[in-house]
């Protein structure tokens, strides 16, 4: 519980309407897509930075945990307020400030919609890849904190790669500004790539500048049916050697495409033992020859027919496929464990044999699926929570993947972060001298750990 | 006859929220508020937690669940299909059981199965007035959409007809030989506020030789209550609608009013087996219409010289029931229209039958979005398919200072049957 004092504090700092200890909006501002839950104190709207600092400089004072939120749509638990405290929503800072078309740079406010966002943009003929699968309803604030990733990047890069520079609000109250909207500046340390990703530990998004690119003239999808993973997984190698990136390069395994099928009416012929989905984008007439080029390449590893979309119905309907799988996968089984490991594009086939050997072994069904064309698969785990023993098994399931993916030079995240769902594994990746790295950083920061605590780290 | 499903029924549904956010790029109330109380996954969670005890009834909580249009938008987009219409529902219901009706549902509830009221007041008004609508606090069926005492002075009304339409017309107007027989329901809309779009269905049904039915046992559909969290005002209807609509042999019945569609279809479903008959046989007109060819037959007429732009809003209670194609397909094939697809045709005008009275002002900003698209469009005119659209979406356009009239298709199919009968 805060004190009367405290709530009266933030009133007066964001306005009363903006401040609610109401059960209902504390329940509201409970949980995330984890689907854990933890009630704060009181959630707070914030509508200008300075109110944001203003608050910030209270809590610290006050030794007050806050917890950043966007559209709480994360799966590793970024947002939830684990300690109690002030949620800081952050959906009311929404303004596109400026779209600046002769420095292909904008600057926006953190609650802003992705797609809004690239919509906004490409009605002037420009481009902001990122493409995380929550895109209609995620922030980039949200986007940037945690690095979100998605199925353009194999070709444009993450989150972190479009961002130049950012205003935010550090735990003590100050504000601050990193980087900027020049396309190159070396002064200080990187701490726009360094907050990129820092899961709101570090300090709160108020403002971000970001790069932009010119919207690519047309786009090109393509679905490649294979007899086997190998198959698929080679494809991936050869498109590369053959010198073309393609925009989005999205696998699904055999096991993905029978509960796709179960699900839906999928039309895939059951000889299909694994599947790609490529799409290509740029000048009109360079993206067919691209697509040829590609059908072409990987033809001899085991092709079982390759559906090119002439029309944008036609790709709309092959993306669908992809769309699908989340829905389709509880339809087979009601629980599911989404683990986003990532490991060198070129054992994508071996770790998908390292996957069906810890499901055979377990005997829980694991599904596969996701960017294959940067390595990063979305093992899903999937269990039904109601019978005796399962949940251990899926816990048992979940370390020997990010382990198998370590051993392979891989990660146990590509894009969702830690959170708090990933810190009981944090030490298979991390050292102890890499921890206590970045747990310095954290301390200088934020001497009274009140900014997002309990994040990431272990609790020691 | 079953019951409608109480909160306690939907425990399995309200699991199957898996919390991922996705409702909140669809739910028109959280568009304009963007508060988590609004949006599905915020309600699903209250929902729970009044089940669990974890919550009581306070302010905040009965504000988020009065903050719903029903539109169904959210479902239709869900990943694991939770359908958040059917659960906020029944907490309204919940609501009403534990504390009983609100003042306002009262009235809805004490109206609507009374339409002899509504029908004096129409002979007896003529204009639908503000003024009038407080001096009769016991009208109808339209009162549940719009009670006076709530409703905004700077809000546009259509004119309530003084003669209701299903007064105007005997029960069964006969088509031709070995043609199609159909029953039509009017639904509150049509009957009271535009007649003209009852005119204009019985014209087109008229043109393709088909028998009309016009059941006069009929009532509300019962939409307006099952908003209000009136649970046994919408039993009480959906009795009396099955014993007016089956009681003569047709081959479907037609509504033109989307949330009709809905009601009779969709919310009936769940009282049973009995229903079936109601349920399964009720059809949009634009469906009846292109299945019967109407398409082609218009698509045969010469164009006119002098067209007008017009663009379709779909309504949400026919477009989450799929219903996206046929309206679109009559309206393009009209001779004196000029088709142009709006942004987001498909988002929710504002209206959600209670939900514009409770919050006319969310209302009137989710209206302002839907008035800057039809701007863009360069449209004359929106049509859609729905008399509460049409009515919410005048609203907002006039609120937005713009020229566009909205109309009900129907209307522009009669102009153009009205022309073909001119050049005989």
């Amino acid at each position: 519980m805060l004190s009367e004092k405290i709530i009266k504090q933030l009133q007066r700092i964001v306005g009363a309407e903006y401040v609610s200890t109401a059960k209902a909006d504390l329940i509201c501002y409970s949980y995330d897509a984890t689907q854990q839950q933890y009630l704060p104190n009181v959630v707070v709207h914030p509508g200008r930075t300075e109110e944001v600092a203003q608050l910030m400089l209270l809590a610290n004072a006050e030794k007050i945990p806050v917890f950043p939120r966007g559209s709480g749509s994360g799966f590793t638990g970024g947002s939830l307020p684990i300690a109690g405290g002030i949620v800081l929503a952050m959906t009311r800072l929404d303004r596109i400030v400026e779209i600046d078309a002769d420095n292909l740079v904008a600057t926006v406010e953190p609650g802003v919609v992705t797609e809004q966002f690239q919509k906004a943009v490409e009605k002037v003929g420009l481009f902001y890849p990122p493409d995380p699968a929550s895109l209609k309803f995620s922030t980039l604030g949200g986007n940037v904190a945690e690095c979100a990733g998605g199925p353009r990047c194999v070709k444009y890069g993450v989150t972190k790669d479009f961002i130049l520079g950012l205003e935010i609000v550090t735990p003590t109250g100050d504000i601050i500004r990193t980087g900027g909207p020049t396309m190159k500046g070396v002064v200080g340390y990187d701490l726009t790539k360094l907050m990129c990703g820092s899961e709101g530990t570090l300090g709160i998004i108020t403002k971000i500048i970001i790069k932009l690119l010119p919207l690519p003239e047309a786009k090109k999808t393509m679905l490649v049916l294979f007899a086997s993973i190998d198959g698929a997984a080679q494809a991936v190698s050869a498109i590369i050697r053959g010198k073309i990136i393609p925009t989005t390069l999205e696998f699904m395994d055999a096991a993905t495409i029978a509960c796709v099928r179960q699900a839906t009416d999928l039309d895939v012929p059951e000889s299909a033992k694994a599947l790609l989905i490529i799409e290509v984008d740029g000048d009109r007439e360079m993206i067919d020859k691209q697509a040829q080029k590609i059908a072409a390449i990987v033809q001899p590893l085991g092709v079982v027919e390759t559906r090119i979309a002439e029309t944008s119905a036609e790709s709309e309907a092959l993306w669908q496929i992809r769309r699908s799988v989340s829905a389709s996968l509880r339809k087979v089984n009601p629980d599911k464990f989404n683990e986003d490991i990532c490991v060198p594009r070129s054992k994508v086939p071996e770790m998908i044999r390292k996957v069906e050997a810890i499901s055979a072994e377990l005997g829980i069904s694991i599904v596969n699926f996701g960017h294959a064309g940067d390595g990063n698969i979305h093992v899903n785990v999937m269990i039904d929570r109601k019978r005796p023993g399962q949940l251990e098994k899926a816990e048992r399931a979940i370390e020997a993947v990010f382990k198998g993916a370590l051993a392979l030079g891989g990660t146990m995240s590509g894009e969702h972060g830690v959170g708090i769902m990933k810190s009981p594994y944090i030490n298979l990746e991390l050292s102890a001298e890499a921890q206590s790295y970045m747990e310095t950083i954290k301390k200088a920061l934020d001497p009274n750990n009140v900014l997002n605590p309990g994040k990431i780290f272990l609790q020691r | 006859m079953k019951k409608l499903k109480r909160l306690d029924e939907y425990q399995e549904e309200i699991a199957q929220c898996v919390k991922c956010g996705a409702c909140r790029a669809h739910c028109p109330a959280f568009g304009a508020e963007k508060h988590e109380g609004r949006v599905a996954r915020g309600k699903i969670a209250l929902a729970d937690a009044l089940l669990k005890g974890e919550v009581d009834l306070e302010d905040k909580f009965l504000l988020d669940m009065s903050q719903c249009l029903l539109c169904g938008s959210c479902c239709a987009q869900c990943p694991n299909n939770v359908p958040t219409d059917e659960i906020v529902a029944a907490t309204r219901r919940e609501i009403a059981r534990r504390r009983g009706l609100s003042t306002f549902a009262k009235g809805v509830a004490g109206i609507l199965s009374r339409p002899e009221l509504m029908n004096l007041l129409a002979k007896s008004g003529g204009k639908l007035s503000t003024l009038l609508f407080k001096k009769l606090p016991q009208s109808s069926g339209l009162r549940l959409r719009f009670p006076a005492p709530f409703i905004s002075a700077d809000r546009t009304l259509p004119s309530l007809a003084s003669t209701p339409f299903r007064e105007r017309y005997p029960e069964k107007i006969a088509g031709a030989a070995g043609r199609p027989t159909v029953a039509f329901f009017t639904g509150c809309g049509i009957n009271y506020m535009y007649p003209e779009v009852g005119v204009a269905l019985l014209k087109a049904l008229q043109f393709i030789g088909v028998t009309v039915v016009i059941p006069a046992g009929q009532g509300c559909c019962g939409l307006p209550a099952v908003s209000a969290g009136a649970g046994e005002v919408v039993e009480q209807l959906a009795e009396q609608n099955l014993k007016a609509l089956t009681a003569t042999p047709v081959d479907c019945i037609v509504t033109a009013c989307a949330s009709c569609h809905a009601g009779l279809g969709k919310v009936y479903q769940d009282f049973g087996a009995e229903f079936a008959p109601l349920t399964a046989n009720v059809k949009d007109i634009f469906v009846f219409l292109v299945e019967q060819g109407l398409v082609e037959k218009l698509a045969a007429l010469p164009k006119a010289a002098k067209r007008m732009k017009v663009t379709y809003h779909d309504p949400c209670h026919l477009r989450t029931q799929g219903i996206t194609k046929e309206p679109r397909a009559i309206l393009k094939a009209l001779p004196q229209v000029d088709y142009v697809e709006m942004e987001d045709a498909g988002t929710c005008c504002g209206l959600g039958g209670t939900y514009s009275v409770y919050h006319y002002d969310t209302a009137k900003k989710i209206g302002a979005k839907k008035a800057g698209f039809i701007e863009e469009s360069g449209a004359a005119l929106v049509a859609t398919d729905c008399p509460g659209c049409i009515m919410q979406l005048q609203d907002a356009v006039n609120h937005a200072g713009q020229q566009q009239r909205a109309v009900h298709i129907l209307s522009l199919l009669m102009e153009a049957l009205e022309e073909v009968r001119e050049d005989k």
